[in-house]
């Protein structure tokens, strides 16, 4: 990368708008989504989730500028998420391994 | 000590002595603004992980807490945070572009923003302290008709999530406020504009949080 001070990456106003348009849009679908909750069934919680996870990477990539950013940046968020993986892998292992027993004291 | 802020102009940036160019003082500032976003999701995942981990314990008693909440306030606040997003983004992109004026009322913008969605997550709280809906011990399972009697962890979950989300806006309030009063100042232009994008990055993490937040706590439940 060129270290030229006037090198800034400027995202141009269309995009930012298409974005905040594409989340609006998205969140009413949560909503809808959600009306339909019983047609859904088991799926409706993974729907909403879905649906927040691109609502998530469209503010990552645009707002946030991940996209026009270096690859250091995106690997240091990364790790944010890798290790709330973990973590949450990890716990959700002690619980479903834990086994219930009486004392036999 | 370095002779940097002696000769300082108004108006006109220096980068620090330490840093190779302008450039390089502007990336370094925004890693660390990043690194600070790692931060902020381990401390929100937290709770995240444990609503995900009693939820599975306890799907009935979430669904109920879920009914007691107001999915409509809830849509507001999204669409509010949204459209803060976007004023926050133009408030950076008037500042590229040496628009002070319009950076200005973006960033005036994106404050108003957050006082829209504070005051309506204090309707919120208020309807839920009225009705005796509180975390933990402290929620009343008869004035609330609670029908399963651990009800308060749905609202221990609410209060400290969105609760801790609510501190995170009215911080992102009161730097969005000091960016305002520099940019009003002219302090920031094409050349140099790094706090702006700092606070940038900090105001849509906030954003990020909410657009998981929502689903969670209003819908599914």
């Amino acid at each position: 990368m060129a270290s030229n001070h006037n090198e800034h990456h400027v995202t141009p106003m269309s995009i930012y708008i298409k974005v905040a348009v594409a989340l609006y849009v998205l969140t009413v679908l949560t909503v809808v989504a959600h009306y339909f909750e019983h047609a859904l069934g088991p799926m409706a919680a993974p729907v909403a989730l879905l649906i927040a996870t691109i609502k998530a990477a469209l503010v990552m990539l645009f707002f946030m500028g991940l996209k026009y950013d270096d690859n250091q940046n995106r690997v240091i968020f990364g790790c944010g998420f890798f290790f709330l993986l973990l973590l949450y892998f990890f716990t959700v292992l002690d619980i479903l391994t834990r086994i219930t027993q009486t004392s036999t004291l | 000590m370095s002779t940097d802020n002696s000769v300082h102009q108004p108006g006109k940036h220096h980068f620090a002595h330490h840093f190779r160019d302008a450039n390089h003082e502007f990336e370094t500032a925004k890693q660390g603004i990043w690194l600070f976003m790692v931060t902020e999701i381990l401390m929100f995942g937290g709770l995240f992980v444990g609503y995900a981990i009693f939820h599975q314990k306890y799907p009935e008693m979430f669904a109920e807490g879920a009914s007691h909440l107001d999915w409509k306030m809830g849509f507001i606040n999204t669409m509010v945070l949204i459209t803060s997003s976007l004023t926050m983004a133009l408030g950076i992109y008037y500042c590229q572009k040496n628009q002070k004026n319009k950076a200005v009322v973006s960033l005036a913008l994106t404050i108003l923003c957050g006082a829209i969605f504070m005051v309506i997550k204090y309707l919120e709280y208020s309807q839920k302290f009225e009705h005796g809906l509180l975390p933990g011990r402290f929620l009343n399972v008869e004035h609330a008709h609670a029908i399963h009697e651990n009800l308060g962890m749905y609202f221990g979950f609410y209060f400290c999530m969105t609760g801790l989300h609510g501190i995170h806006v009215l911080c992102g309030m009161g730097v969005i406020t000091w960016v305002l009063i520099r940019t009003a100042k002219g302090e920031f232009s094409a050349e140099y504009y790094t706090p702006v994008e700092g606070v940038g990055i900090f105001w849509h993490i906030v954003d990020l949080v909410w657009i998981f937040l929502f689903p969670l706590l209003y819908l599914i439940g």
